[in-house]
């Protein structure tokens, strides 16, 4: 096996989750938030690493 | 015949190459789509995301590879970039941040006894696959079996480690701790400086310079992080988005994830019931696979080369160390890019002790590497 192989498995690995993501919750176009946060007025709601517990 | 023979090898890596074409079509078209359908700010994360990988696998350039130089060669030239770039986005991010709180959040994480030790289980762990978080993504998509073996296990030892993470956390843990301002910036530079001038000092003489092309990967990570910050109001991140993959595999399944303390808490509910293409760390990661493949297509036999025969012991290793990776990622707030290269960055104290302790587990790490048949024993 070649390594050409193991990044066409994670390539199809990340198709999989994605398909199976849009599946389950499809993102919605008309709830897009403004292209740049900086200036858009709105407080930052993603999720990130130094997300605390409860 | 010869002469055909000959034209006929040289013609294979070029058509080999082109497959590159199709493939960056594909990815244009994805972000096409997710600009279409999920928004024009979730298009750019992933063309931002696509930048990472180009620039982590393009210039081979990451994290854990030149800790692993500075502690076994005494070679500084990767640390120091990776310095400088933190450098160039806290000037950027620092300022920005004391600015506009309202729109922007830094990469804050609490200090305490979960957040040390998880921080020196992953430097651990991520000399043992020679990977850390950003490393992993990048290195599975250029086709590096080891990082194919730990990445779903860093997704699901992310989502373990957020589950624990109040009983972790409990054991102690200090308030985030923020450098600010002009203050702050001054301070975070000049730690950064003094970081620099005892690297160079441990250094082995005659290599105590940045090679060119770590300059230019530093300065293009440091465009893409600020980059990052304006467009999505945080940090660059790879651990949240890792969990988060898991937890949507398993709420999927029908296990109810609402008992979590971390996966009640609105932001991470939230996340959990949207596309992940409307997740900032979910879309860089997927970029970054995506970036580093395309590389390794344009390489000339990259991809060509046969994947390493480790034992047994090694690939069971490498999976594990998926797991801790992820686990311990999560309780230390981050990896290499969340608490280190963005906490440093962006003035959280937490950035400057997941380094210290991180950096100690790195060596023990590469002590561990030949038990487990990844090195020849010396």
């Amino acid at each position: 096996m070649t390594r050409r192989a193991v990044a066409a498995t994670a390539c199809m690995m990340l198709a999989a989750l994605l398909a199976l993501d849009l599946a389950a919750a499809p993102p919605n176009p008309y709830d897009a938030p403004a292209l740049f946060a900086l200036g858009s007025g709105a407080a930052p709601v993603g999720g990130f690493c130094g997300a605390p517990g409860s | 015949m010869a002469d055909t023979s000959v034209a006929s090898a040289a013609a294979q890596p070029a058509a080999r190459r082109s497959a590159g074409l199709p493939f960056a079509l594909l990815v244009l078209a994805g972000v096409a789509a997710t600009t279409l359908f999920a928004g024009a700010r979730f298009g750019l994360m992933l063309v931002l995301g696509l930048g990472f990988g180009l620039v982590l696998e393009g210039l081979r350039f990451g994290f854990a590879g030149p800790w692993r130089q500075m502690i076994l060669r005494r070679d500084p030239g990767g640390i120091l970039a990776q310095l400088l770039s933190i450098g160039l986005v806290a000037l950027a991010a620092i300022p920005l941040l004391g600015t506009n709180a309202e729109e922007l959040i830094g990469s804050q994480g609490r200090i305490g006894w979960a957040m040390v030790g998880g921080a020196f289980v992953f430097g651990t762990a991520m000399q043992v696959v020679l990977g850390c978080g950003s490393g992993t993504l990048v290195n599975a998509g250029s086709g590096n079996a080891v990082a194919l073996v730990a990445l779903p296990l860093f997704c699901v030892g992310s989502l373990l480690g957020s589950l624990h993470m109040d009983w972790w956390t409990n054991l102690g843990a200090l308030p985030p701790i923020v450098l600010s301002g002009g203050s702050g910036l001054a301070l975070t530079l000049a730690l950064l400086a003094a970081t620099a001038a005892i690297v160079l000092a441990r250094a082995a003489p005659g290599s105590r310079r940045i090679p060119g092309r770590y300059v230019l990967a530093a300065v293009l990570l440091a465009v893409l992080a600020i980059a990052n910050l304006v467009v999505a109001g945080q940090p660059w991140g790879v651990v949240y988005g890792l969990g988060l993959w898991a937890a949507k595999g398993t709420a999927g399944l029908g296990v109810d994830l609402s008992a979590s303390g971390f996966w009640s808490a609105p932001i991470n509910a939230a996340r959990l019931g949207a596309s992940i293409l409307t997740d900032y760390t979910s879309l860089t990661n997927i970029g970054m696979i995506l970036g580093a493949a395309w590389i390794s297509m344009r390489r000339p036999g990259a991809l060509d080369q046969p994947v390493p025969r480790l034992p047994a012991q090694a690939w069971v290793a490498a999976a594990l160390s998926g797991l801790v990776l992820g686990y311990s990622s999560r309780l230390a707030f981050g990896c290499n890019v969340g608490a280190f290269y963005s906490g440093i960055a962006t003035g959280s104290l937490h950035g400057w002790v997941w380094f210290a302790a991180a950096f100690a587990g790195s060596v023990l790490g590469l002590r561990l590497r030949p038990w487990f048949g990844l090195e020849p024993r010396q």
